[in-house]
């Protein structure tokens, strides 16, 4: 349901996030809420505009309290209101906020507008369909089960003030047969797309902490854009050193293997579950590969470029290889594929030297809004 | 969209209504409509009207308690408006124990909305008022630009708390004859009367006429002076005298209206809220509750009642203050013989078996204000069974303080917290200064400084009302300021008080 105030609310966003009234952008002010997600204090930004006034300033006036304690007793953080009472109270008794929390689809915006990114150019759009019945109207022939039992009284009720056998005393209405009426439907086409990620990353013992922890980084921002765009997203992980396999998110993440890199193996994967699982005509699909670059042979690099060129590329929206530095790695990987397949449209590569580096390269990503 | 009560709340209401008339509480007709949170949130955000003008703040305030909602922080349990008849609030989810909880607590506030002496004057039709500003707005947003209308608002907001608090009960033009008739009996000076005529050189010497003369003639040019004595109802003043186009005076005469409408509210937070809590939790633990509701009663009952060390909770301060006034006078804990007993186990002793203190809350809920209410009813017993202390900023360790839990220092603390809202007091001195038609305000300085930059900013948004130069009077350590900001710049010079 929508309501009078979501007008309102939408521009208030819009000007906390400096999109319109320029004028009103040096008052807003970064305000939290201290709230509780299990555990754990979490700090909930609640950005307001501070509107100017003849004031006091609160540390210049303090104020009364109650409570226990010695004179000359901190008050601990949080726990103080300034005195408009902006910043609403919290229960929280943490002396650290842990988190930052904004829902993902706001992330996901915010993150559109910062980088300009370009909404995502469907692929299959209309292709696959589901179809919806709705009710659309009213008709005179249809089945039982769909008889509307009002409609059909007041028709009958009609009919009998209208040839004058209603008796208001003894209100008995009789529908007839023509008095009867039947909901009717309409089916209706509802376009559906689906999209998933297959992530994969390099675990071999080149990779470190740090490499692994950009790949988190990068991977939660494409992850959340992509959600954003589509509903219902699917996401696979992939781990890979000299064998593939395919793991949850959790490993994913922290599994730290060694041993010696063939991609190969990744892409061989990465093949077999698109052919088993996302038939092309349906699915928008995005494999992103990350890697330090450091593959086991020349020979295992050509494989990957056919495996990609005849296999892959074909299938998919968008591939897209990272490529993170590391102290170990030689890089040399990235340079065979830009050689290879640089030059087709659906391929994004990447080379994510630190941390800063991010940003740009989820903009190398996703900004061709494929 | 709300409805209205279904049976089971409808017959819930009868039961608490027929209790609260037992009390003896006195109250406009209440009608109750049930809402989601949504919608509680956003009537919230409206302070409470189902229709307001469109403006971003209330978004503001809507991103505030929907977040604070959906991360289980706070939740509003009780909404209720001073109309007559008085709307209120209930939330669909709650259960019945909150409900009841709620509609006791609402019928306290109606109470003290149809009997405090502060709100005799305000609009018991405001629903429908602040229906019609927003339609008001809507128009000259569709007129002029959502833009402009709203960059108009902004700023007039930014004055929005210059009003007089106390405006509503002076009045304002005396009567005109009466004023008339003094005017004309001071403009002739006959000096004193003189019963032998060679007596009037000694009576009436020449000297004395002419300085009467001159008293009558700077009367008159002080009357001149506009306005004629400093006025603090800044938006009045400006609403008279500002060259201002139609739709701009029509939207700050709204405002102007609506900030009057609340300003009651904003004196007597502390009793109102004091005195819904005294009575939600006499109906309830008197007569409403069921032994099976008991423990969600507390629960409910102490959340609300929670305090943190560095914020009053108005609800909290209010009815134990209530509770206190009360037993006192039910003790007979007052007057010339209390006061004057040192006696400590005398005083705890002290009963004298009055039985006057629901009689004497009934009496103060309609006299007094939060000002006069402190200032009566605070004693230094209570401030140190409360644990009331005066807290500050320590610039040295970058962090707030407990600074005193002295008595007088805590009540003196608390009054200058409530004079004035809070807020710094700024008067129109001039509309005329310098005969440049410029604007002075002078603020009453009352030991706290104001806030630089915004009061730089505040006077930006003021020039732009006014059109010429703006200057406020102020002082900064101890040292008399002008501000001033002529639409360009802003500057400061010294000035001597």
């Amino acid at each position: 349901m929508s309501l009078k105030i979501h007008q309102d609310h939408s521009r208030f966003k819009a000007i906390v996030r400096g999109k319109i009234k320029a004028n009103l952008r040096k008052y807003v002010q970064k305000g939290e809420m201290l709230g509780k997600k299990g555990k754990d204090a979490i700090s909930i930004p609640i950005p307001f505009i501070d509107i100017p006034r003849f004031k006091y300033g609160h540390k210049e006036q303090g104020g009364v309290g109650q409570g226990d304690g010695e004179v000359g007793q901190t008050l601990g953080p949080g726990q103080v209101q300034p005195g408009d009472g902006h910043g609403q109270a919290g229960q929280g008794e943490g002396d650290h906020a842990l988190e930052v929390d904004v829902t993902l689809d706001e992330l996901a915006q915010i993150l559109g507008e910062e980088l300009q990114l370009p909404n995502i150019e469907r692929r299959h759009n209309e292709k696959i369909v589901t179809q919806k019945i709705k009710y659309t109207g009213i008709n005179t022939t249809g089945p039982e089960s769909l008889r509307h039992f009002k409609r059909t009284f007041k028709q009958a009720l009609k009919r009998q003030i209208a040839t004058g056998t209603y008796d208001p005393k003894k209100p008995v209405i009789i529908p007839t047969r023509e008095d009867r009426r039947y909901r009717s439907y309409k089916l209706q086409d509802l376009p559906e797309t689906n999209a998933v990620i297959i992530y994969m990353m390099d675990v071999s013992g080149s990779m470190g902490d740090e490499q692994k922890e950009i790949v988190r980084i990068e991977s939660f921002w494409l992850d959340t854009w992509l959600r954003h765009q589509y509903k219902g997203l699917e996401s696979r992980y992939i781990i890979h050193d000299a064998v593939a396999r395919e793991v949850d998110r959790e490993t994913f993440f922290h599994t730290r293997e060694s041993g010696g890199t063939m991609i190969s193996s990744a892409y061989k994967l990465c093949r077999d579950i698109i052919a088993a699982d996302y038939p092309k005509s349906a699915w928008n699909i995005y494999p992103f590969h990350f890697s330090d670059g450091d593959n086991w042979s020349a020979d295992d690099t050509r494989q990957c470029i056919d495996m990609l060129k005849n296999d892959v590329l074909p299938n998919v929206n968008q591939f897209a290889y990272g490529q993170v530095e590391s102290p170990y790695g030689s890089g040399q990987f990235i340079k065979d594929l830009r050689e290879a397949v640089g030059d087709q449209n659906n391929v994004s590569l990447s080379e994510i030297a630190d941390k800063d580096a991010i940003y740009n390269s989820i903009k190398d990503f996703l900004g061709k809004g494929r | 969209m709300p409805k209205s009560l279904t049976p089971r709340l409808a017959a819930l209401n009868e039961e608490i209504l027929g209790y609260a008339r037992e009390f003896g509480l006195d109250f406009f007709e209440t009608v109750f409509e049930v809402v989601t949170y949504d919608e509680m949130n956003m009537v919230a955000s409206y302070g409470g009207f189902p229709n307001r003008y469109p403006h971003w703040r209330w978004g503001m305030e809507y991103e505030q308690l929907s977040k604070g909602y959906e991360y289980g922080i706070s939740k509003i349990y009780e909404l209720v408006i001073n109309n007559d008849p008085c709307y209120a609030y209930l939330l669909e989810s709650n259960a019945d124990v909150d409900q009841k909880l709620v509609m006791a607590h609402v019928y306290g506030h109606c109470d003290f909305f149809k009997n405090n002496f502060s709100f005799r004057h305000t609009n018991r039709r405001m629903i429908d008022e602040m229906a019609n500003h927003a339609t008001r707005v809507r128009r000259w947003i569709d007129k002029i630009g959502v833009e402009k209308v709203e960059d108009f608002i902004d700023r007039t907001l930014s004055l929005e708390n210059l009003i007089d608090q106390h405006a509503p009960h002076i009045r304002r033009n005396p009567d005109p004859k009466r004023a008339e008739d003094e005017a004309k009996a001071n403009e002739r000076v006959e000096g004193f009367k003189v019963g032998r005529e060679y007596m009037r050189g000694f009576i009436n010497p020449s000297e004395f006429l002419d300085s009467q003369r001159k008293k009558v003639e700077d009367e008159k040019q002080r009357s001149k002076k506009f306005p004629e004595r400093p006025q603090r109802d800044v938006l009045y003043f400006l609403l008279e005298h500002a060259p201002l186009e139609p739709w701009e005076a029509d939207i700050l005469s709204i405002l102007r209206d609506e900030a009057y409408y609340f300003a009651p509210q904003g004196q007597t937070k502390i009793m109102n809220e004091g005195w819904a809590s005294y009575w939600h939790s006499t109906i309830m633990t008197r007569r409403a509750l069921k032994d099976e509701e008991i423990i969600d009663y507390a629960d409910r009952h102490s959340g609300t009642m929670g305090t943190r060390p560095g914020a009053l909770n108005p609800y909290k301060l209010g009815i134990e203050l209530w509770r206190d006034i009360e037993e006192r006078w039910n003790k007979g804990r007052f007057g010339k013989e209390w006061d004057e007993c040192d006696d400590l186990r005398a005083r705890g002793a002290w009963d004298k078996k009055l039985g006057a203190g629901r009689e004497k809350i009934f009496e103060v809920r309609k006299h007094y204000n939060d000002i006069t209410f402190i200032d009566t009813f605070l004693t230094p017993e209570f401030a140190i069974e409360q644990k009331l202390f005066v807290y500050g900023f320590n610039d040295k360790r970058n962090s707030w303080e407990i600074l005193d839990r002295e008595f007088r220092k805590v009540k003196a603390k608390l009054l200058q917290g409530l004079t004035n809202f809070g807020q710094p007091i700024i008067e129109v001195v001039d509309g005329n200064f310098e005969n440049r038609s410029e604007l002075l305000l002078a603020h009453k300085h009352d030991g706290q400084d104001l806030k630089g930059d915004y009061a730089r900013e505040t006077l930006r948004n003021l020039q732009s009302l006014w059109r010429r130069p703006v200057n406020i009077v102020t002082r900064y350590d101890g040292k008399g300021v002008m501000l001033r900001y002529d639409g360009q710049n802003h500057s400061e010079k010294k000035v001597d008080l």
